[in-house]
């Protein structure tokens, strides 16, 4: 063996040790405030949640209830949300991916739908306000379920995108080789391959809107009370915790951590859903 | 040669954007033959290849001009149907490319194209096909198996099978056996032989000695230009131009 320059590799392996304890520090650090949120919603939520919190309705303050119009109405809400940004997401994922390979129409939809993205949320909620509920003259489910739509659509958008665009293009040669036509390369072949990744990111939607509160202030409001009437005010878990939370009353307190608890571990159980189906649909 | 021709190429110039990558091709490929093209990376042998199904096409900027005329019809004219074209002209790739389904949905893709068969027909057909491809006898008992289950000399196979099961003219292989190891390679080399009376095969390869082993005729090229195009056996013995015998020797390339 070559004399080795001992002073060159000792530098190495000090420069080596000090990089790998700065990213398990930063690493820590990071797990340690996500520990500390977990640790405080179960502290404060576990406790005060049982049967009654799944089977009563928001109480007046003072009197005894649970959270079930809320859960209720986010369930509504969301569902209407996946149902009409899921359809739309995804054609215009496949036509970014598939179809608009040429021509501007793609990159500047592309563009947008990254504005789109990244658009807080807030604004969401204020569009739909100022589009349906300001029209219809009340605040309604609809509206609701249409602003997390907007927000489910460009996340669908941009997956369904993403996941197509991993699909290598020698499987569409050898289907267009058969004399496929376009159409049926698409939905037999690509949909196929990137179904997963697809599905995915659908579930990662689900997961991002249920926790969205401020586009349900402007739009859905509240309404403490059993209703599944997607024309009139709705609850929703985030709005029920936004308004128990800033309330002065002890017992609404707890609902609010109750109900921040309960959709935390409903976006876990989609998270974990969703990395089980794609790495089941990536070893395939 | 005074073979009839399958497929006559002439005057064919094709463009990469500005890349002139083909330069004035004019050959015939003929029938019921192995033709193999050679020639050192980028000469343009693949090129040539995804012209003869415009497999090219599925990209913007690539532009091929000129005649190649199969069957008395011009396939570059703008006419043409490509999705028939292709079903008459199939294609198998370097790298095996089995479809995320069954090994079954395989091989019925292509053919529920463009045929509306009997389910014992199908079946049939892709026992047929999985026949001829030497590989019925490995999958038969998992056709519901994924294809991607495979090993990649099955896969390839697999991708030759479901490119015969539409029954195809013409057979283009684009370096079948370079990902694959000396005992797949061998079996695909039979297949060839076998196809060959029923098909018209033209194969890219980089490989000199399967080229030798399996063609009839072989081409070769370099820089974008058809520089010797004639029965393999003389092009291996006495290549009649200075270049091709440089590369076949190994003086080059």
């Amino acid at each position: 063996m070559i004399a080795l320059d001992q002073k060159r590799y000792l530098r190495r392996r000090i420069l080596n040790a000090f990089n790998l304890s700065i990213s398990m520090l930063t690493v820590s650090f990071a797990l340690f405030f996500l520990a500390w949120i977990l640790w405080t919603l179960f502290s404060n939520g576990l406790s005060h949640i049982g049967l009654s919190t799944i089977t009563q309705m928001t109480p007046p303050p003072g009197s005894k209830g649970g959270l079930l119009n809320a859960i209720a109405g986010s369930l509504y809400m969301v569902s209407m949300a996946v149902l009409i940004g899921t359809p739309v997401g995804i054609l215009a994922g496949t036509y970014l991916a598939e179809f608009g390979r040429s021509g501007w129409l793609a990159p500047t939809t592309r563009f947008i739908n990254d504005i789109l993205l990244s658009a807080p949320s807030i604004v969401i909620g204020l569009f739909v306000y100022e589009l349906v509920v300001h029209r219809m003259g009340h605040f309604s489910g609809w509206a609701g379920a249409l602003a997390l739509a907007l927000i489910v659509l460009p996340v669908v958008v941009r997956t369904t995108e993403n996941m197509l665009q991993l699909v290598p293009n020698s499987l569409r040669e050898a289907a267009a080789a058969l004399g496929a036509p376009q159409w049926k390369i698409v939905v037999m072949v690509s949909y196929r391959a990137a179904r997963a990744g697809m599905l995915t990111g659908i579930l990662l939607a689900v997961a991002r809107v249920s926790g969205e509160t401020a586009p349900l202030l402007f739009t859905a409001l509240n309404n403490q009370f059993w209703s599944n009437d997607l024309n009139g005010p709705m609850s929703s878990l985030a709005v029920i915790i936004f308004q128990f939370a800033m309330s002065p009353y002890e017992d609404w307190h707890h609902l609010a951590w109750s109900g921040a608890l309960l959709i935390t571990l409903f976006v876990l159980g989609l998270n974990i859903l969703a990395r089980s189906i794609f790495r089941k649909g990536s070893n395939e | 040669m005074s073979e009839a021709n399958k497929i006559s190429v002439k005057n064919l110039n094709f463009h990469y954007g500005n890349f002139h990558a083909l330069k004035n091709i004019s050959l015939g490929i003929p029938d019921n033959r192995v033709t193999a093209f050679i020639g050192p990376s980028g000469c343009g042998k693949s090129t040539l290849l995804r012209t003869f199904n415009r497999m090219y096409q599925l990209y913007p900027k690539q532009v091929a001009t000129g005649e190649i005329i199969l069957d008395g019809e011009n396939v570059l004219d703008p006419k043409q149907d490509l999705n028939l074209l292709r079903a008459k002209v199939g294609m198998v790739f370097q790298k095996p490319t089995p479809f995320p389904m069954s090994i079954y949905d395989n091989i019925a893709f292509g053919i529920k194209l463009y045929e509306n068969l009997k389910k014992t027909e199908l079946n049939d057909r892709v026992e047929w096909a999985l026949q001829k491809a030497t590989l019925w006898n490995e999958v038969k008992d998992k056709l519901d198996q994924s294809g991607t289950s495979l090993s990649g000399g099955q896969q390839q196979r697999l991708c030759i099978a479901r490119g015969i099961a539409v029954r195809p003219e013409v057979l283009l292989l684009d370096e079948p056996c370079s990902a694959l190891d000396p005992i797949s390679t061998a079996r695909i080399e039979e297949l060839i032989h076998e196809l060959k009376s029923d098909y018209t095969i033209v194969i890219v390869t980089h490989n000199m000695q399967q080229a030798a082993r399996v063609s009839d005729y072989t081409a070769y090229m370099y820089l974008g230009e058809l520089i010797e195009f004639g029965v393999t056996d003389m092009m291996f013995t006495k290549p009649s131009r200075r270049e091709t015998e440089d590369y076949i020797t190994g003086k080059f390339g």
